[in-house]
């Protein structure tokens, strides 16, 4: 059976859609097999960030109207046959996108993969409420100042109340992502520290990824950062990441100003 | 030998008898005097008095002591109407004035003894006052409305959540959202936090912002108190 994990933030631009596709390749060269699913309608991303952009046919929306079968939208990454994208329609109203839709083509994908993971859009109206209402998992991706820290306060307290496992009772099991996080900028005192967010938003740590040229690059090419650049900072800080969602104890490395040279400031357990 | 026709006789259906009967009632007779509106008065101060009395109880109007033309007597039982007393009838007037809308002509009452309205006695049992734990923080964006009493929170209080309460309000945490005690009229409601970040702080309706806040204080164990209309903040230790 999949776990279904969503990556949500509530601010924009913070690096859901990257560390989706980052973390979604990772867990595929760990030998799962993934299914990473774009709910951003209108404004698709996932597609070209994996480079799959000229190879779109059929997208969720189809797959909900009855348009498409699940196996007709499903594109498979050309590098790493454990990943498929599902990805969104760029033409489409979001409306289109119904509950029970989605319901049943996470269901579909249950028992087929291991892992199902979506890619929500900011902000929390219905595309944001409907890529988190069938999770198990929510990965909250924040970066290290004021206003994304509070957005991410409210799409925790969102996850806690508008998911169908909340409905029953049931929690979701919440990890914070602390990206583009800038070593310099924080030692200045100009960016939150991660102490504050953690004391702020009271979730688990999951990884912190350093604001690093190397995605950029890497969303260029189409291709995801665990791939392009596997020894960068950031791909190594996102392959910790996914081993610890797998549970595995790995330290926490907090990203230090010199390149290259990792300091180990905090032996900060996972929890 | 012929076939015998047998005709059963018509058979009328049974008639319900309809059997009138006499029973006599006591109503409250209602007797405006000159001038109307200062007799309105009288009754809603007695209304005033006891809410409830007249509610159900057949009341008639007795017109006799006023000379009222057919649109001033409707005009006067739409106002008693209206102040929730239903009209049972009317008598001291002559039929013609009376049209179908109005309630029938009555004849014939006989004077007895009533018991006078009392004043009711008002409800002063107080309200019962229970409390609401919250054993997690209270995320930015959520309300927590709790009328009936003290709200606890083990966490904290995000920025942009607020919580509202008829009592006090307890916060082991930071507070960094908007607490509002004492909400039904308590001024003795108390804010307390083990740091104070908070947005707004209010008691029983006198409030105070973030920018009011003591420089000294921010980010320290604090409790709030009203202290007549001033909002007194100190430390908790």
């Amino acid at each position: 059976m999949a776990k279904v994990l969503v990556v949500t933030s509530g601010k924009g631009g913070v690096g859901k859609t990257t560390s989706t596709a980052a973390m979604g390749a990772a867990l595929a060269q760990a030998g799962q097999k993934v299914v990473v699913v774009d709910f951003d309608v209108g404004l698709r991303n996932l597609d070209l960030v994996l480079g799959a952009e000229r190879r779109v046919v059929f997208d969720l929306i189809n797959v909900v109207q009855g348009i498409a079968k699940l196996p007709q939208a499903l594109i498979r990454d050309k590098r790493l046959e454990n990943l498929w994208l599902l990805p969104a329609s760029q033409t489409k109203d979001k409306d289109a996108l119904t509950d029970e839709g989605v319901g049943r083509i996470i269901d579909e994908l249950r028992g087929s993969c291991d892992w199902i993971l979506c890619d929500s859009p900011a902000g929390i109206e219905r595309g944001a409420m409907l890529a988190m209402r069938y999770a198990d998992e929510a990965i909250i991706v924040t970066n290290p100042e004021v206003s994304s820290v509070r957005d991410s306060d409210r799409i925790i307290g969102m996850l806690d109340s508008k998911t169908v496992r909340a409905e029953k009772g049931e929690r979701v099991e919440k990890h914070v992502l602390i990206a583009r996080y800038d070593a310099a900028r924080a030692a200045r005192g100009e960016m939150l520290t991660i102490d504050d967010i953690l004391e702020i938003l009271a979730t688990p740590l999951l990884g912190i990824i350093p604001e690093s040229q190397d995605v950029l690059r890497a969303s260029n090419v189409g291709s995801p950062v665990t791939l392009n650049s596997p020894s960068s900072v950031a791909a190594r800080a996102y392959a910790d990441a996914t081993k610890r969602l797998l549970g595995e104890t790995v330290p926490m490395l907090v990203p230090t100003e010199r390149k290259g040279l990792m300091n180990l400031l905090r032996g900060r357990r996972a929890a | 030998m012929g076939e015998s026709i047998i005709m059963e006789p018509s058979v009328e259906p049974t008639r319900q008898l309809i059997r009138l009967r006499g029973r006599s009632y006591v109503a409250f007779v209602f007797a405006p005097v000159v001038p109307i509106v200062g007799w309105l008065e009288e009754v809603d101060a007695t209304l005033a008095r006891s809410p409830n009395f007249f509610v159900g109880k057949p009341v008639v109007l007795d017109l006799s002591a006023v000379d009222l033309s057919p649109s001033a007597i409707t005009h006067l039982v739409k106002s008693i109407e209206q102040r929730n007393i239903r009209v049972l009838g009317v008598e001291g007037v002559d039929a013609e004035h009376l049209d179908s809308s109005l309630p029938p002509l009555l004849t014939g009452g006989r004077a007895c003894t009533l018991q006078p309205p009392r004043p009711e006695k008002r409800d002063t049992k107080p309200p019962q006052m229970t409390s609401l734990l919250l054993d997690s923080p209270v995320r930015s964006g959520q309300s927590i409305i709790f009328t009936d009493g003290d709200v606890t929170v083990l966490g904290s209080v995000s920025s942009g959540a607020e919580i509202v309460a008829g009592g006090s309000i307890h916060v082991y945490g930071t507070l960094r959202g908007r607490a509002m005690a004492g909400v039904n009229g308590n001024p003795n409601a108390r804010i307390y936090c083990q740091k104070i970040e908070a947005e707004l702080i209010a008691i029983d309706g006198y409030y105070q912002t973030a920018e009011e806040l003591d420089a000294n204080l921010r980010s320290k164990p604090a409790q709030a108190r009203l202290d007549g209309k001033i909002m007194r903040i100190t430390p908790l230790n």
